[in-house]
C-alpha cells in the first residue's frame, strides 16, 4: 500500500468537499438558524471528513473488475470467502490514509485555530467504534450490490445510484439537524444518518444520542449480514466460470 | 486538417459506440434514475441553505437554480463524452495500446477524446435543459438574440474549459500511469460549480477563479442568464477557454514525447 503514496494522498484530498460546505455555511451565516456555533460546525465538518476517510468503501468496483476479468474463479476455490480479501485491503488502506488525513487536519487547524479541541478518551474510543460500524454497514451494503455482479455485469451503476442518497442524507454536505422536519421525521429509521452524521456528532462533541445511535448501527449490521450471506449463497450457485 | 474526413470518422465512432452501449439497456435506466436523484438531492441541499435565508452570496433561490441547471447540463456532457473517453486513456497507456492509436492516420487527440460515447448522459443534458427552461419562466427572462448568443458563447467556453481540465489530468497518465484519484480530486473540485461563486469566502473564490477556473464554468453563464454579467467577464471567459484549449493541446504533444510503450 505504501507504494501508492501519491495516490492515497490524492484520495484524501478528494474528500475535502465537507470543507467547501463548511465554507458556504459559515460565510453566509446559515448556521445561526440551526443554533450551531461556527466553532461547533467547523468541528462537525472536520469530523465528517475524518469519518468519511475511514469509512469509504469501494468493494463493488474491485469485485466487478475481478469478476469481469475472471479472477473470481480461483478465489472461489479457496476456503475463505473472497470478501475477506477485500475487507483486509480496505483496512490496510485506511491505515495508510491516516497520516494524510492528519496533515489535512493540521492545515485545517492552522486556518481555524479557534476550533482546536481534544475529545476525551471515552468519546474518542466510542467514535472510533461508531466509525468502524459505519464502515461495516457500508461494506455490507456494497458487498450485497457487488454480489449482483453474478446476475448483471455492471453492478457499479447500481452502486452509483445508491451513492446519491448516501451523499445527500448521510450528513456529509449538511448536518442532519439542519434538515427540514418532513425529512427528519423518517430519516433516523434509514441507515444513512448513522454513516457520517452520528459518528461525526459524537466525535465533535455536538449533541447526539449515543446509545440510540450505536444500537441502530448494530441493528443495521444484523439486518444486512444475513442478506449478504443469502445473496452470496445464491450468487455462487448461479456463477459459471468463463474461458479456458 | 480535412474536416470532411473527420466528420465521417466521427459518424463511425458514434455508430459503433452507441451500438455497444445500447447492449446495456438496464444500465441506461439505472443511470437515468441516478441523474434524476442527484438533481433532486442538490435541489434539496440548496433548499436547506435557503430555508431561513433569502439570499446566498447575493443569489435568490430561483436564481441559484439556474446554476444547478447549467451544472447538470455540463455534468451530462462530462458523462457522455469526457468521462468514458478520458478514462480510456488510462487503459491505453497502461496496456500499451496507445501505440495503435498513434499509428492511425488521424489526429491522436481527436481519436482518444471522441472515440466513445455514453448515451445515458444525454438524459442528464435534457434534464438540465428542462430545469433551465423552468428557470427562464420563473425568473421571467425574456429571450432575445443577444441573450441567446451570449449564453451560447459562455456555455461553449465552459465546455472547452471543462474538457481541457479533464484532458490535462488524463494526459498526466503518461508519467503517473494511474490517475484515477487525480480524476476524483477534479470531480470533487467541480462539485463547487453547483453553488454561486459569491457564496464562498474570498480566498476560495480567488483559488477557484485563478488556479482551477471552476468559477467560470457555471457562474458566468448563469450571470448571463440573469443579465447581470459585464462584458469583460465574458471576454475573460473566452480568453481563459482559448488558453486552456491551446495549453492542453500543447501539453498532450509534449507528453507524447515521453510515452514509451508498455512492454509485452
Amino acid at each position: 500500500m505504501l507504494e501508492y503514496r501519491v495516490e492515497i494522498a490524492l484520495w484524501a484530498i478528494s474528500g475535502i468537499i465537507p470543507f467547501f460546505m463548511l465554507n458556504i455555511w459559515t460565510n453566509n451565516n446559515l448556521n445561526e438558524s440551526i443554533n450551531i456555533s461556527d466553532v461547533m460546525l467547523s468541528r462537525y465538518f472536520l469530523c465528517a471528513f475524518f469519518v468519511r476517510q475511514f469509512s469509504v468503501v469501494w468493494v463493488v468496483f474491485s469485485f466487478e473488475e475481478d469478476s469481469l476479468m475472471g479472477k473470481v474463479s480461483p478465489y472461489l476455490i479457496q476456503p475463505l470467502n473472497p470478501f475477506f480479501r477485500y475487507f483486509a485491503q480496505h483496512l490496510a488502506e485506511q491505515i495508510t490514509r491516516f497520516p494524510f488525513a492528519l496533515i489535512i487536519a493540521f492545515f485545517f487547524f492552522i486556518f481555524n485555530p479557534e476550533s482546536i479541541w481534544i475529545p476525551n478518551l471515552g468519546i474518542l474510543l466510542l467514535s472510533i467504534l461508531s466509525t468502524f460500524l459505519s464502515f461495516l454497514i457500508q461494506f455490507l451494503i456494497q458487498s450485497i450490490v457487488a454480489c449482483l455482479c453474478f446476475w448483471t455485469e455492471k453492478a457499479s451503476s447500481i452502486e452509483r445510484l445508491l451513492f446519491i442518497p448516501t451523499l445527500f442524507l448521510s450528513g456529509l454536505l449538511a448536518p442532519v439537524v439542519s434538515f427540514p422536519a418532513y425529512v427528519k421525521s423518517w430519516i433516523y429509521l434509514t441507515p444513512f444518518p448513522y454513516l457520517i452524521d452520528f459518528p461525526a456528532n459524537l466525535l465533535s462533541g455536538n449533541e447526539t444520542n449515543v446509545s440510540g445511535g450505536l444500537s441502530m448501527q448494530i441493528l443495521w449490521i444484523f439486518l444486512l449480514f444475513p442478506l449478504f450471506k443469502k445473496i452470496w449463497f445464491e450468487g455462487t450457485k448461479k456463477y459459471t466460470a468463463m474461458g479456458s | 486538417m480535412n474536416l470532411k474526413k473527420y466528420l465521417e470518422v466521427y459518424k463511425k465512432f458514434l455508430h459503433t459506440s452507441l451500438a455497444s452501449e445500447l447492449e446495456y439497456k438496464t444500465n441506461i435506466l439505472v443511470d437515468l434514475i441516478t441523474a434524476i436523484l442527484s438533481l433532486i438531492g442538490s435541489i434539496f441541499l440548496l433548499s436547506i441553505f435557503f430555508q431561513n435565508n433569502g439570499y446566498i452570496g447575493g443569489w435568490k433561490f430561483e436564481q441559484a437554480l439556474i446554476i444547478q441547471g447549467i451544472y447538470t447540463i455540463l455534468n451530462g456532457i462530462t458523462n457522455t463524452w469526457f468521462n468514458p473517453n478520458l478514462t480510456e486513456i488510462v487503459k491505453h497507456i497502461r496496456e500499451g495500446t496507445l501505440d495503435f492509436v498513434l499509428l492511425k492516420p488521424i489526429d491522436s487527440q481527436f481519436f482518444i477524446s471522441l472515440k466513445k460515447i455514453n448515451p445515458s448522459g444525454f438524459l442528464e443534458i435534457m434534464l438540465g435543459f428542462f430545469l433551465l427552461f423552468f428557470c427562464i419562466r420563473i425568473n421571467q427572462i425574456n429571450l432575445n438574440l443577444s441573450f441567446l448568443t451570449l449564453s451560447l458563447i459562455t456555455i461553449s467556453c465552459s465546455i472547452c474549459i471543462l474538457y481541457s481540465l479533464w484532458f490535462f489530468i488524463s494526459t498526466t497518465t503518461i508519467w503517473f500511469v494511474k490517475t484515477w484519484n487525480a480524476i476524483e480530486v477534479l470531480r470533487s473540485f467541480l462539485y463547487i460549480g453547483r453553488f454561486p461563486l459569491n457564496s464562498f469566502s474570498f480566498s476560495l473564490r480567488v483559488f477557484f477563479s485563478i488556479f482551477i477556473p471552476i468559477a467560470f464554468i457555471t457562474t458566468i453563464p448563469s450571470e448571463v442568464f440573469l443579465g447581470l454579467s459585464q462584458l469583460w467577464k465574458i471576454l475573460l471567459e473566452v480568453i481563459v477557454a482559448a488558453v486552456f484549449l491551446i495549453t492542453s493541446r500543447k501539453f498532450w504533444l509534449f507528453a507524447l514525447k515521453f510515452y514509451s510503450s508498455a512492454s509485452s
